[in-house]
This record gives C-alpha cells, sequence and structure tokens, in this order.
C-alpha cells in the first residue's frame, strides 16, 4: 500500500521536475504513437468503409478477419513485424529493426484492424440513414465514401481514440521490435516494464500514472475538439 | 440542358417484395411542364412508384424508359425530395453546394448558384448555420434548394409537406410553384387532398398498387370515374 | 481536402522519423542480458566508452536465449551473455567471430527470511537445491531459456532432482525476467536463483535474503562476441570489435571494476591480456 502513495508522489515529482529522459521517453512515446495511429486512420477509415459500402469478393471474410484481429495480442504482432524487419527476413534490408519506424509499423498494425471494424460499423449505420438520398444524388461509389466518412467524422472519433488508447498503452509489439533501448526506443511502457523488473514498483507505476494522465489528457483534448465543432456543424 | 428526357414511360411495371406485388401492371407517361401528382392512400404505394421512375429502385416487371439519346446521363437531370430530408452535417450553403461539387461545377459558378438557390427557399439568411440546426421547415426547404440548384428537368418530391405543421406545408407549396415556373416538370405524391387541389395539374389516382384514374385535375375532383376515388374524395376509402 | 492533407503531412512525418536523426552517427546493436542493463552497469560504462570512441552503443537487453538468436539473425552486432556453452557453440557454428572473457559475476540463492526449507549459509549449491526439493519449498524458477535458467537447470542435474517434474506444485516456472521472477518470489516466499549484480540492484526484496552463495559452481561469466559478418554482410564489423577491444582493454576492465551499487562492486573483471 505504502508502494501506491510514493507512486503518486513519484509522479507527481517526475512530471512536476520535467525530468529530460522522462520528457524524452514520453516525446517518442507520443510520437510513435500518434504516427501509428496517423497510418492506421489513413488506410483503416477508407478500408472500414469500403467493408460498409462496397460489394466485392471476400468481403464477408474481410469483415470477419477485421473484427478478430481487433483482439489480436501485441506480443504475435511484434513477434510478425520482428520476422519480417530481422536481418533474416524479407525486410532485413531496411534496416528498420530497433527503430521508432519499426514501433510505428508494428503499432499501426495492432491498431488498423480496431480503426477499420469501428469505422465499418459505423459508416454502415450511416450507410442506412443516406443510402438514398446520395444515390439520387447520382454521388459516384468514391463520393459516397468520402461523404459517408466526412459526416461520420464526430462518431469516427471514437475509433480513432480506441486505436490510440491501444497503441499507447501496449508493449509487448514495441518490447520486441523496438528493443527498448536507451535514449532510442525506449517509451513509457517499455520503460515501466524495465522499472517493474528492476522492483522499482513505486517508480514504474508513477510513469503508469503518468501515461494515464497523458492518455487521458489526449482524449479530453479531442473531445473538447469535437463539442467545440459540433454546434457549428450539427 | 440539350434535348429534354421527357416524356418518361413506364410500360406494365410491377414491383414485388416478400412475394407481395406492391405495384402491379402500371403503365403511363410523364410530359414536360405539367405539375403530376401521384393521390391516394397511405399504403397504395405511392412512395415506390416514384422510386421506380427515380430509378432508386428496379422494376419486378415491365420498363421504366426515359426519351434520351443512348449516351445521356439521365440520372443528372432529375432530383428528388424525401418525406424526411437527409441533411449533411455541414452548412446550409455547403449543402447545397454539394451536388455541384459531385458534378464538378467550377467554384465560382457554385458561389452563384447556391446563393440563388437558397435565395428562391428563402434561406440566404441561414447560409451559413449547420443544416441539421434549421427547423423543420426550413430543412425541406433547404433539401427543394439542394435538387433546385442541379437545374433538373424534373422534380420528384415524396410527401413533401408529411412532417410539417400547416405554415410550414405553405411555404413548401410555394417553393414547389417557384421551382415549376423556373421550367422543371414537377412530380410529387401526397395523400393531402387539399395539397393536390392546391397543386396539381393533373392527377394519377393509386390504389393498392394500381393506376386506377389519370385525368386532369379539375376533372378528377369534380367527376371522378371510379368508385374508390370518389370514395377516397368523400374521405371514407376503406382499404 | 482536410483528409488529403493530413495524408501528406502523414508521408512526410513517416518519412522524417524512419530516417536517421544524424546520417554521421555512428552506432552498433549489442543484444545482451537484463542482468547487465538492469543493475545499471551498462548506464555507467557505455557513456565512458561513446566518449572514448564516437560510437553510441544501443542495448537491446532479452534473455540470453533471445540474445543468441537476435544475434544468430544478424539483428545485433555484438552479442554480450553469461553462458558459455551456448557462446561457445554459437561461435562453432560460425554465427559468432571469437569469444572474449570480459568479467564474471556470481549467482545467489535467495530465499525468505523464514527458510522453510534451512539452507541458509550452506556452500553447496546443489546440496542445498536438494534440500529445497525434499522440504517441497517454493521455488521460483526463470523458466525463460536465459542463462540464468541455463545455470539452474545445472544445479538442479548436479542434485540429482527433476524439478521440473513438480512444475506447477512447488517449483513455478514464471517465464519471464530476473527482475519479474524476484518479485514473484518476493510475492511468493519463494527461493529463487539470482544472479548477484542483478539481486543488489534490485529494489523489492521484501524479506528475501541470499541463502547461499560462494559456491564455485556459481561462478557467472560473461563473454563477448563479434557477430560473424561473413554470416551478414551489414554487421558493423569495424566499430563491434572496437567497442570488445574496449572491453578488455585495461581502460574498460577498470570501468567495469569501479562500477559500485551501495558500495559494493558487482562485475569483477578477468579479461586475458591482449595475445591470448
Amino acid at each position: 500500500m505504502n508502494d501506491l502513495a510514493a507512486a503518486f508522489s513519484q509522479a507527481a515529482s517526475l512530471l512536476l521536475g520535467f525530468d529530460e529522459d522522462l520528457m524524452e521517453i514520453i516525446g517518442l512515446s507520443l510520437r510513435v504513437s500518434f504516427m501509428a495511429v496517423g497510418l492506421a486512420v489513413l488506410l483503416g477509415l477508407p478500408l472500414g468503409a469500403a467493408v460498409a459500402l462496397y460489394r466485392f469478393p471476400g468481403r464477408t471474410v474481410l469483415g470477419a478477419l477485421l473484427n478478430a484481429f481487433m483482439g489480436l495480442p501485441p506480443v504475435v504482432v511484434g513477434l510478425v513485424v520482428y520476422l519480417m524487419l530481422s536481418r533474416a527476413g524479407p525486410l532485413g534490408v531496411l534496416g528498420l529493426l530497433f527503430t521508432p519506424a519499426a514501433m510505428i509499423l508494428a503499432q499501426c498494425l495492432l491498431v488498423l484492424p480496431i480503426v477499420a471494424a469501428l469505422s465499418a460499423q459505423i459508416v454502415a449505420d450511416l450507410s442506412e440513414e443516406y443510402d438514398e438520398q446520395l444515390r439520387s444524388l447520382a454521388a459516384g461509389p468514391g463520393q459516397r465514401l468520402v461523404t459517408l466518412l466526412w459526416d461520420g467524422r464526430f462518431s469516427l472519433m471514437t475509433a480513432v481514440l480506441a486505436g490510440f488508447g491501444r497503441a499507447i498503452a501496449e508493449v509487448g509489439a514495441v518490447m520486441i521490435v523496438g528493443g527498448n533501448i536507451a535514449h532510442s526506443t525506449r517509451v513509457m511502457t517499455t520503460a515501466i516494464a524495465l522499472e517493474t523488473s528492476k522492483g522499482n514498483l513505486a517508480l514504474a507505476l508513477g510513469l503508469g500514472l503518468v501515461l494515464i494522465a497523458i492518455a487521458l489528457g489526449v482524449n479530453l483534448a479531442a473531445l473538447a475538439l469535437r463539442d467545440a465543432a459540433r454546434p457549428r456543424h450539427g | 440542358m440539350g434535348v429534354s428526357i421527357l416524356p418518361l414511360r413506364l410500360e406494365g411495371v410491377t414491383f414485388e417484395a416478400d412475394g407481395k406485388r406492391l405495384i402491379d401492371g402500371v403503365t403511363f407517361d410523364l410530359r414536360p411542364g405539367t405539375r403530376s401528382v401521384i393521390l391516394g392512400p397511405n399504403g397504395a404505394g405511392k412512395s415506390l412508384l416514384l422510386r421506380l421512375c427515380h430509378g432508386l429502385i428496379r422494376p419486378s416487371g415491365g420498363e421504366v424508359s426515359w426519351d434520351a439519346p443512348r449516351g445521356t446521363e439521365v440520372s443528372h437531370r432529375q432530383a428528388m425530395v424525401f418525406q424526411r430530408p437527409v441533411l449533411l452535417r455541414r452548412s446550409a450553403a455547403a449543402n447545397v453546394a454539394y451536388p455541384l461539387r459531385l458534378r464538378g461545377v467550377p467554384a465560382r459558378e457554385r458561389g452563384e448558384r447556391v446563393a440563388e438557390a437558397l435565395a428562391l427557399a428563402g434561406l440566404s439568411a441561414q447560409a451559413k448555420q449547420a443544416a441539421r440546426s434549421l427547423s423543420g421547415g426550413e430543412q425541406q426547404r433547404l433539401a427543394i434548394a439542394r435538387a433546385w440548384v442541379m437545374a433538373p428537368e424534373v422534380l420528384f418530391l415524396d410527401e413533401p409537406t408529411a412532417n410539417l405543421d400547416p405554415a410550414a406545408a405553405r411555404a413548401i407549396e410555394a417553393l414547389i410553384d417557384g421551382v415549376h415556373a423556373s421550367g422543371a416538370k414537377i412530380v410529387m405524391t401526397t395523400h393531402d387532398l387539399g395539397q393536390a387541389h392546391r397543386l396539381a395539374d393533373e392527377i394519377l389516382f393509386l390504389h393498392r398498387g394500381h393506376l386506377l384514374e389519370r385525368a386532369e385535375a379539375t376533372a378528377f375532383f369534380s367527376n371522378p370515374r371510379t368508385a374508390e376515388a370518389s370514395a377516397f374524395l368523400k374521405g371514407d376509402l376503406s382499404w | 481536402m482536410v483528409m488529403r492533407r493530413s495524408f501528406l503531412a502523414g508521408i512526410i512525418l513517416s518519412a522524417a522519423i524512419a530516417l536517421p536523426s544524424s546520417a554521421a552517427e555512428r552506432d552498433i546493436v549489442i543484444a545482451s542480458t537484463t542482468s547487465t542493463e538492469n543493475s545499471g552497469l551498462f548506464g555507467a560504462i557505455l557513456p565512458i566508452f561513446e566518449a572514448a570512441s564516437g560510437i553510441r552503443v544501443k542495448v537491446v537487453a532479452v534473455g540470453t536465449g533471445q540474445a543468441i538468436k537476435l544475434a544468430r539473425n544478424g539483428d545485433a552486432d555484438v552479442l554480450f551473455v553469461h553462458h558459455r556453452t551456448s557462446e561457445e557453440k554459437f561461435v562453432a557454428e560460425g554465427f559468432g567471430v571469437k569469444r572474449f572473457g570480459v568479467m564474471y559475476n556470481d549467482f545467489v540463492l535467495v530465499g525468505p527470511k523464514a527458510d522453510p526449507a534451512g539452507v541458509r549459509a550452506m556452500t553447496d549449491a546443489p546440496a542445498a537445491l536438494a534440500k529445497i526439493a525434499a522440504a517441497k519449498a517454493v521455488f521460483a524458477s526463470r523458466g525463460d531459456d536465459s542463462g540464468t535458467h541455463k545455470k539452474e537447470r545445472g544445479l538442479w542435474r548436479a542434485a540429482q532432482v527433476d524439478a521440473q517434474a513438480a512444475s506447477g506444485q512447488w517449483y513455478r516456472e514464471t517465464g519471464s525476467g530476473m527482475g519479474a521472477t524476484l518479485n514473484t518470489a518476493a510475492g511468493l516466499g519463494a527461493y529463487a536463483l539470482a544472479d548477484r549484480g542483478t539481486w543488489i540492484g534490485f529494489a523489492n526484496k521484501g524479506d528475501l535474503e541470499i541463502m547461499v552463495e560462494g559456491d564455485k559452481r556459481l561462478f557467472n561469466p560473461y563473454g563477448v562476441i563479434l557477430v560473424n559478418p561473413a554470416k551478414h554482410k551489414h554487421i558493423k564489423a569495424a566499430d563491434g570489435q572496437a567497442f570488445i577491444d574496449w572491453l578488455v582493454s585495461s581502460a574498460g576492465q577498470k570501468a567495469i571494476a569501479d562500477y559500485k551499487l551501495g558500495g559494493l562492486q558487482l562485475f569483477f573483471p578477468n579479461a586475458k591480456k591482449a595475445g591470448s
């Protein structure tokens, strides 16, 4: 129990002290997860919308796969990405293993099914309402997709936030493909794992509280943005 | 605009769903200029017939054809206003601009046409408001402006005032008159006799999926030829 | 429009991240064990090497088994672990160039203060394990094929006890790193084998104490090996060898000896003099 109290004071002093190492770790965590989610959104929103709107061979299977992969264990994703990026693997020549780029790739693969599956659901629901109107306006398939994504933007933000929560909190994938290298690929979660393994439970928990605070901050900022935009666009 | 796509011809059109025949052997043609009102009790199949004309659903049998040369994009020459307007989550002006953007109309021309359509609908002051924050009547007027901005040759309206109070409904009727005056053919459904009286040049009376009567409006109201039409006009049609 | 802009921004940002922060920077990746990283040794000695050589050392700290696997795949330039048999096999199979002895520490058998098996102050490690097995006292094993785990299994063999058969009963395999296993042992009141470096640096000892130490069978030598550039062309052989040369040089050996935690020396340099 004293660890719990110690954790809070650790977290406070870490944040208030602007510990240089901590700031670097937080910065990398945010950079990696924002990039991963950004890429996952660029790919996942159109993918999800396509699954919702278009009839093509394998559509049902793809939809089921996306749903199933929402719960993919990060370690498995990490292993797959490791095997691809390893010097012995097919993409080894890129030399991306143990770099932030590898971590972005792994988190992107982890988040992509979440963003795609949730946006497929959101777009499918919206399409029920819009379908006749858009066909009446003679909107083409691509125009329908873009219109539905744009009009679903406030709901889709939930999907994006769910993806971000998954990315910033996972440890298994970035540990394997990043290697938790100090000043290079160490992020919040791998630092927490490291401090736990050193037995510095209060420090680990303190870092965990910082992580929660950051995740909370990102969510609040996103929701504030949404609430500011909503009255103007209905 | 080029050559007219009218008349629209329906030849023995049927529509079935779940084994039930909802539209049964309907044949008629729609000529330019007039305001044609499809009249009938609830469940007669008015909305289905309108959707068949507009091409949103395909007939189970028979044929729907426009008198247009091969290669004409007929979907670009017609528009439809639904009973419940589906407005996009953006401003009123952006809603009206939307179909023009879909068709690649240049930005400058777009601005002029949007302003003109909003003015016709009496919504110039609400141009920048979120479309979904408008009142029910304003939303329906906006939907009509959005349809009109494409300069359709034919405008289909499906019970456009069904969800509105009388004052808002009158404003819609005035707007429909304005659209008609600008040269568009009007095809609308209603179950409101008063509205049919006020707007129709000709009546197509639909009953249980059958087109029972087609007549010039004054003739229809003064002298219906079928028992069902007389009953409907008296307000005691059983169905 | 907005989508298109953010797409572009995304591409540019990914490119920026994927590119090395400074093209001129020289760095090597070493695959090592958690004991060297968690004990703080690397944190103390690597800055000295980096300042002297201008080569940045990136440490991927995993179990010995995984470290060797990384090195075999060519994902590290240098292997720095502590299981002599595996290291020699690694070199014999052609994956490594040559093994250099660097330093040693030793393993300690830790256990709860109450000492239910009565092994405190014994000097014969296998005999102590046999007593633990006889008492069915809880023992927390790494169970992860790490150097420490391999050492532990050797000791059980020497004690002629099939601990594996009791897995899930008094013998608990955590399948995780040294620190996590010590956390488990502290929570269960279990015995555990730990390398002294991690043990001294470990902050969550609870009521665990050292029970057995000093047996020469607990000796824990560390070796360092350059991954064979003949197997993997991209290996930074020159910079990797420079790091190895520094480790076994008098400067490197002094840095290792100078690292102390709580006044205690954790690692004892034992590199042979040049030419051996």
